[in-house]
């Protein structure tokens, strides 16, 4: 038993670090902690920043271009990262795309794509959620039918995270009407470009486009851009729901969360003192660094197995549910910490208005709204309670 | 980084966990190294880190073994901290039982003010929750000489020491202890940190192997028994608790972990803090989650969860509770 990392390690951790102080601009960062918005400008520029580094697919396998980082290495680098409060990697094309290509593509799939996700000319993003399949993916409506050398998509998919900025959607797919619902689902690339796709913006409650709708009509996709077999497309989907599991805690974004917040309680004052030498605030506080002290450790635990050898399973949903809830209560008393600052509500879509408190009130309200999603996507916490049970109950 | 424990570690919980299963008294325990792994090998033993106690008491948890072990770590470890090998040797053989007394009516959790005092070789004053006091052959105690905390050790059948023992609510007994002008021998002044610290720490390992027993047992539960024509396992009601006490079990064992890997560290004390208000809240939901979802046959004295619960719950009152450790860990972290 040993907690502390190598020398390599730490040798590893120190040039992130020096990697993050020279390329992340200080305002990029500020607006990353106050929780705004970005533009696709923000997210392109450190996409290529990170690229140019050969850092931003650092866990793929060095034929793909990357650089064959251990888990335990992966992890320091999100660590560091997040700590910087740098931009998220947008992760549909390298973290959910890429693992299926290389796993599962053609030689020509991976020549073709895996470059141009690297380089960022295309921008890829996720076809799963349907109106009527959310917990439920299985259950599936958008249907391909075979036409020739092409299939003609006909649906709708729903919740496409930043959908408004990509050139391409990969897409579960109906292939086969008879078949159980899990068998005759497809794994499908498509051209946002092609004739028959339109985007609409949903607004979410913290007043953000952050996600979309995206209808299909008689869309017309090249049978080449099939991923493996027909009907094989839930195994791929399941190996993407598996694979990168042990940055779902958020233990980074936590962290960072929990300076922020230290922050805001030193400032904001109550009774004459500042906030956080009250002791019913200072309990609440504490009791969610406690956690995630435990919280960084469980995660480290999953961390060293999978760099063992061992595939992730009912752990990583434990990591997605109690990671979840340490955000969100982090976001809830980042909240409530900045008082009555909480109440101007400025959303993105307000254009020139401006929240009139303090720059860490801004966003307070919007980013704990916002939040709430993360018990909810990536299969919401009480799926995931199902798959715990599932596995340790073998009900 | 390496989350896995020594082979030597690993070969002593395992031969532990056999034993313990098979029922072992306090020669066995002995023999089997049980409280050489306590102390370090400067100290006569093989042991004595983090990871050596979190191995021992898990298991012993686990079991629900009632044989005074952290005892002979807590005293036995102040001993060897003022020079007492002698004893100490006697103690890891197996031929010496002894306890602390360091907690006074009133005082709750914290080691001060104390009101026991000792002049002229002799202490009087009383001594509270002196867990596994019956049947010691040597107890220590802490009082004031000089106006400073001092460590005695004291002859429980000697005169002047009278012991009201009850049953503990973790097994094992607890002993209020009334002293008047009893004789002691004067061992130096009490410097009890380090030792409270790795006796907190074999506190939460404790806890931790009695949650993974209760686990178990409502697992088995949860498959087995039937009603509306189903295991009750099958309701998502039920699922969705187990899986919520199964995440609260992985918590645990990360802060017990942490605890085990930082306890001697400048850390130390923050870490002792947040792993035991931790462990305390967790303790107490697995008693409570595995008697709801057991009903009715966990609330009897017959089934063999009611002395685990009752360890678990008993693990919340000893060196500070939740909201004692949460304080703590507030004022340390400031």
């Amino acid at each position: 038993m040993d907690l502390n990392f190598t020398p390599e390690e730490l040798a590893f951790r120190d040039e992130v670090r020096a990697f993050l102080h020279e390329k992340l601009p200080a305002d990029l960062s500020s607006r990353v902690g106050e929780g705004e918005a970005l533009a696709k400008a923000d997210y392109d520029y450190w996409h290529a920043a990170l690229n140019e580094k050969g850092w931003l697919a650092g866990n793929w396998p060095k034929k793909f271009g990357g650089q064959q980082w251990s888990a335990v290495q992966k992890h320091i680098f999100d660590e560091e990262c997040a700590a910087a409060r740098a931009p998220r990697i947008v992760p549909f094309g390298v973290a959910m795309l890429a693992p299926v290509l290389q796993a599962f593509g053609s030689k020509e799939q991976q020549d073709h794509y895996l470059p141009r996700i690297l380089s960022g000319q295309d921008w890829w993003c996720q076809g799963y959620s349907e109106p009527g399949a959310g917990s439920d993916l299985a259950s599936l409506k958008t249907r391909a039918v075979r036409d020739g050398d092409h299939y003609i998509v006909n649906g709708q998919k729903t919740w496409t995270t930043l959908g408004q900025h990509a050139n391409w959607i990969f897409c579960l797919v109906r292939t086969d009407t008879a078949a159980k619902q899990q068998e005759g689902i497809s794994f499908l690339l498509i051209d946002m470009a092609s004739p028959g796709i339109e985007v609409r913006p949903i607004i979410l409650i913290d007043g953000v486009h952050e996600v979309n709708e995206v209808w299909f009509t008689d869309v017309k996709v090249p049978v080449a851009n099939l991923v493996g077999q027909e009907n094989k497309g839930w195994t791929y989907a399941k190996y993407l729901l598996t694979h990168e599991r042990t940055g779902i805690a958020g233990v980074g974004d936590s962290r960072a969360g929990l300076a922020t917040l230290k922050r805001i309680a030193r400032t904001e004052m109550q009774n004459g003192r500042p906030l956080i030498e009250d002791p019913l605030f200072a309990a609440r506080l504490a009791r969610i660094e406690i956690d995630l002290m435990a919280m960084a450790t469980l995660n480290l635990r999953l961390v060293a197995a999978a760099d063992a050898g061992a595939a992730p399973g009912a752990e990583s949903s434990m990591l997605k549910v109690k990671g979840s809830i340490i955000r969100q209560q982090i976001n809830d008393l980042a909240r409530r910490a900045v008082g009555p600052w909480a109440m101007p509500f400025v959303a993105d879509t307000d254009g020139n208005l401006f929240h009139p408190g303090p720059d860490y009130a801004a966003k307070a309200s919007n980013v704990y709204l916002n939040n709430r999603k993360i018990s909810i996507y990536g299969g919401s916490n009480e799926v995931q309670r199902g798959i715990i049970t599932k596995a340790i109950l073998g009900l | 980084m390496d989350f896995n424990h020594t082979e030597e570690r690993r070969m002593l919980a395992d031969s532990l966990r056999r034993t313990l299963a098979r029922g072992a008294d306090w020669a066995t325990l002995a023999e089997l190294g049980v409280l050489g792994a306590l102390f370090s090998e400067a100290e006569g033993g093989f042991g004595g880190a983090g990871f050596d106690i979190a191995v021992v008491f898990e298991e012993l948890g686990r079991a629900g073994c009632t044989e005074p072990v952290l005892e002979a770590g807590l005293a036995g470890g102040l001993l060897a901290d003022v020079g007492r090998g002698d004893l100490v040797e006697t103690i890891i053989a197996g031929d010496l039982k002894v306890t602390l007394g360091w907690q006074e009516p009133g005082l709750r959790y914290d080691l001060g003010p104390l009101s026991t005092r000792a002049e002229n070789g002799r202490l009087t004053g009383r001594k509270s929750f002196v867990t596994n006091a019956e049947g010691a052959d040597l107890i220590l105690v802490t009082a004031l000489q000089d106006g400073s905390p001092h460590l005695f050790a004291l002859d429980p059948h000697a005169a002047g020491v009278t012991l009201h023992s009850t049953p503990a609510l973790m097994g094992g007994s607890v002993s209020e202890l009334s002293l008047d002008a009893a004789p002691a021998q004067p061992l130096g002044t009490a410097a009890l940190d380090r030792r409270l610290a790795a006796a907190t720490l074999a506190v939460c390992a404790d806890a931790l192997g009695v949650m993974e027993s209760v686990k178990t047992m409502t697992l088995d539960y949860l498959r087995t028994r039937t009603q509306f024509g189903r295991a009750i396992g099958s309701f998502q009601a039920l699922q969705h608790r187990m899986a919520d006490v199964a995440i609260e079990i992985e918590m645990a064992r990360s802060a017990v972990i942490n605890l085990a890997g930082n306890l001697d560290s400048p850390d130390r004390d923050r870490h002792v803090s947040a792993t035991k208000s931790l462990v305390g809240r967790t303790a107490r939901l697995v008693a409570e989650e595995s008697i709801q979802m057991h009903g009715g046959i966990a609330m009897t004295e017959a089934y063999a969860l009611a002395p685990l619960a009752r360890r678990l719950i008993a693990a919340d009152h000893r060196y500070g509770d939740e909201d004692w450790h949460l304080a703590r860990f507030i004022r340390l972290t400031a």
